[in-house]
């Protein structure tokens, strides 16, 4: 049997449904007989359908909801069609959920998953990743699973978490990534994973990204590289003491993420290592992002725009040459 | 003395003769006008740090609003409801804290003026964007509905200038969508700080909006006490009873600035002169003196209880201590374990 990447955010909401009566999907489209425009909610909605609810075109309201529902005990996952459309809805999950508990001593345990990154053909509104954008606002976790086993234990575990949860799942792995079965318990949440043991490069990295600097890694085997990949599976918090323990015994980092290059996941981690362990570098750090303009349309420009295996090849040979 | 309500025991107004129901009803406004009024010295005096936001002119509607809600309801009210606030049970030693920064005040110095509230015991701490608390008084009421309550309500309070935001729209959209039970009452002060309702919107009246959404709707003279009462009670017993969800909109003048920083200036004689520019709190006495529902020395001496009530409260916060930097716990999530960076 193979599950895919899809399959186990289905499954984890499956047997979160099954397992607790707090927890309700909240969404367009996840309900009824569609499931989802990814089918991540696929026959949900028969097995619990006062649980698994329709919503209208309101991000704003659906979020709002949520946390309304939240304070009161229950444990909404909010649906966003994409990751994109979260914008409109960026009021209530950083000014409304991200300061209940520092303003109120209530916590408001919501999970937002957000189908993020980009795919070929969907141009500058369906193609986001927005981490970055979360991870900035106090009061918020942010999720990355890059793994089919982490996509089904971590939203396990943003559920069972009192705090919001902002959960990036990631469209292109969607259907490409599979696993053999399901795992029961994953690492703790905010733990960093060696995804590739190495030592003379880190790159450090999460989401689809790691995929990428996984392929990257083994084509570097072959020229008698190796390459450490940290996958960092949630990027707020963000585990430092992982990276900075791989940095130390390979003296070179790369940081790789999809989203825009000003500010950002990666430009927070070049931050804290030159901070805290500039000693342990061989060489400048080197972050690796998309280009900083909207995200095309066209697979010739996407495949440009986004960071691939050939450009993160080309920059860590450059940094392993420094 | 009137003690500030404890919700589930201050069924009077709910059975109450109409009488003693408009008299606890005017009391709680004399006592909101009365703290504001102190509230406002305070900030003259240079004591209180940010803004100071009062709803005089606005009393009857807001108190309407508290008094018929009861124990288990939600009430999401805004930053001209403090006669309402009062009335579903805030301490007005919260009121106070809030504002003077007290470490014991329920934002404990985190945040401050209006934006306060205690959401466990119902009532809502407000976000400053309008419109926002709409979907998320919504969100409490699915949350009672699934854990099976019945008999509860919630009342979310707007203004015509909230009303204009996109949030606003959404939550009340989905309210009907959801069938909960809620009464929105929106009180048309007529400015949006500055701004005229002839550039907040070009409908005949917001009223009409209510059949577009799928709710049930009333227009009030918010000036008048015993209407604002007896509309308000009615669209919570409807909402309550599984009727669609009420808007109210009440139309009044607010009586002061958007905050005490502002002057107002941009009033225009005319709007003062318009019958809902009146203070809904002279035509409350107004009427217990004509029809004779207390006399003088009684109103004196409710005023008199007010101003002590107040003086205490102000009283007590300015004897509490104000948070500590040092001390503050720096943590904007409850799980500690996930602190990024911890100090």
């Amino acid at each position: 049997m193979s599950i895919t990447y899809l399959e186990a955010i289905r499954e984890a909401q499956a047997k979160l449904l099954r397992d607790d009566e707090r927890v309700f999907i909240y969404g367009q489209d996840v309900g009824g007989t569609f499931g989802g425009a990814f089918k991540a909610t696929k026959g949900l909605a028969k097995e619990f359908p006062n649980r698994v609810l329709n919503t209208p075109i309101s991000e704003d309201a659906i979020v709002g909801t949520a946390i309304g529902a939240a304070m009161r005990g229950m444990r909404p996952i909010v649906e966003m069609q994409f990751a994109d459309f979260s914008s409109t809805a960026l009021n209530q999950i950083l000014n409304h959920a991200g300061t209940h508990y520092w303003r109120t001593n209530i916590p408001v345990p919501i999970t937002i998953r957000l189908p993020s990154g980009g795919t070929k053909g969907s141009g500058p509104f369906h193609s986001q990743s927005m981490e970055s954008v979360y991870a900035h606002y106090p009061g918020l976790i942010v999720m990355t699973p890059a793994t089919v086993e982490d996509a089904y234990t971590m939203l396990i575990d943003a559920v069972a978490i009192d705090d919001p949860v902002v959960y990036c799942e990631h469209k292109y792995l969607y259907y490409h990534l599979k696993a053999n079965k399901l795992p029961d318990k994953g690492l703790p949440t905010g733990r960093a994973r060696i995804a590739r043991q190495g030592r003379d490069l880190t790159i450090v990295t999460y989401s689809a990204m790691v995929q990428e600097s996984l392929a990257v890694a083994e084509e570097l085997a072959r020229e008698n590289f190796e390459i450490e990949v940290v996958d960092l599976r949630t990027v707020k918090p963000l585990d430092t003491d992982t990276v900075l323990a791989s940095v130390a015994r390979t003296g070179r980092l790369l940081c790789v993420g999809e989203s825009f290059p000003w500010g950002g996941a990666t430009a927070e981690v070049i931050a804290r290592v030159t901070s805290e362990g500039f000693h342990l570098l061989d060489a400048a750090p080197v972050r690796i992002n998309a280009k900083d303009t909207p995200i095309p349309y066209h697979p010739n420009l996407w495949s440009a725009h986004r960071p691939g295996a050939k450009m993160i090849a080309a920059k860590a040979r450059a940094l392993l040459k420094e | 003395m009137l003690q500030t309500a404890q919700r589930g025991k201050k069924s009077s107004a709910k059975k109450a003769a109409p009488h003693e129901r408009f008299l606890e009803a005017f009391r709680w406004m004399l006592l909101s006008r009365t703290l504001e009024e102190k509230l406002v010295s305070l900030y003259r005096g240079g004591q209180i740090t940010g803004g100071v936001y009062i709803g005089k002119g606005q009393e009857a509607v807001s108190v309407a609003c508290g008094l018929f809600l009861q124990k288990g309801d939600i009430f999401a009210p805004l930053i001209r409801d403090q006669a309402g606030r009062s009335a579903f049970g805030e301490p007005i030693v919260d009121v106070a804290r809030t504002y003077l920064g007290s470490r014991q005040g329920p934002m404990r110095g985190r945040d401050g003026n209006i934006h306060r509230g205690k959401p466990s015991e119902g009532q809502l701490a407000m976000i400053s964007h309008l419109g926002a608390m709409v979907s998320v008084t919504v969100g409490t009421l699915m949350a009672k509905r699934f854990h099976g309550e019945k008999n509860f309500v919630g009342l979310s309070c707007i203004g015509e200038g909230g009303m204009q935001t996109g949030s606003f729209h959404e939550g009340m959209n989905l309210a009907a969508v959801e069938q909960v039970p809620l009464v929105i009452v929106a009180t048309n002060n007529h400015y949006a700080y500055s701004t005229p309702n002839d550039r907040e919107f070009a409908c005949a009246d917001l009223v009409d909006r209510a059949k577009g959404y799928g709710f049930e709707g009333y227009s009030i003279d918010g000036t008048d006490l015993s209407t604002c009462l007896d509309v308000i009670e009615s669209a919570v017993k409807r909402a309550r009873a599984g009727r669609p969800p009420q808007l109210v909109v009440a139309s009044v003048l607010r009586l002061s600035g958007h905050g005490e920083h502002d002057d107002a200036s941009y009033v225009t004689d005319e709007m003062k002169r318009q019958p809902f520019a009146q203070d809904c709190l002279k035509l409350a006495e107004k009427k217990i003196v004509d029809l004779e529902m207390a006399d003088d020395a009684t109103l004196q001496s409710w005023r008199e209880d007010a101003a002590k009530q107040v003086d205490e409260a102000i009283a007590t916060a300015q004897k509490e201590a104000a948070p500590d930097a040092e001390k503050e716990d720096w943590c904007a999530i409850s799980t500690r374990e996930l602190v990024d960076q911890p100090e």
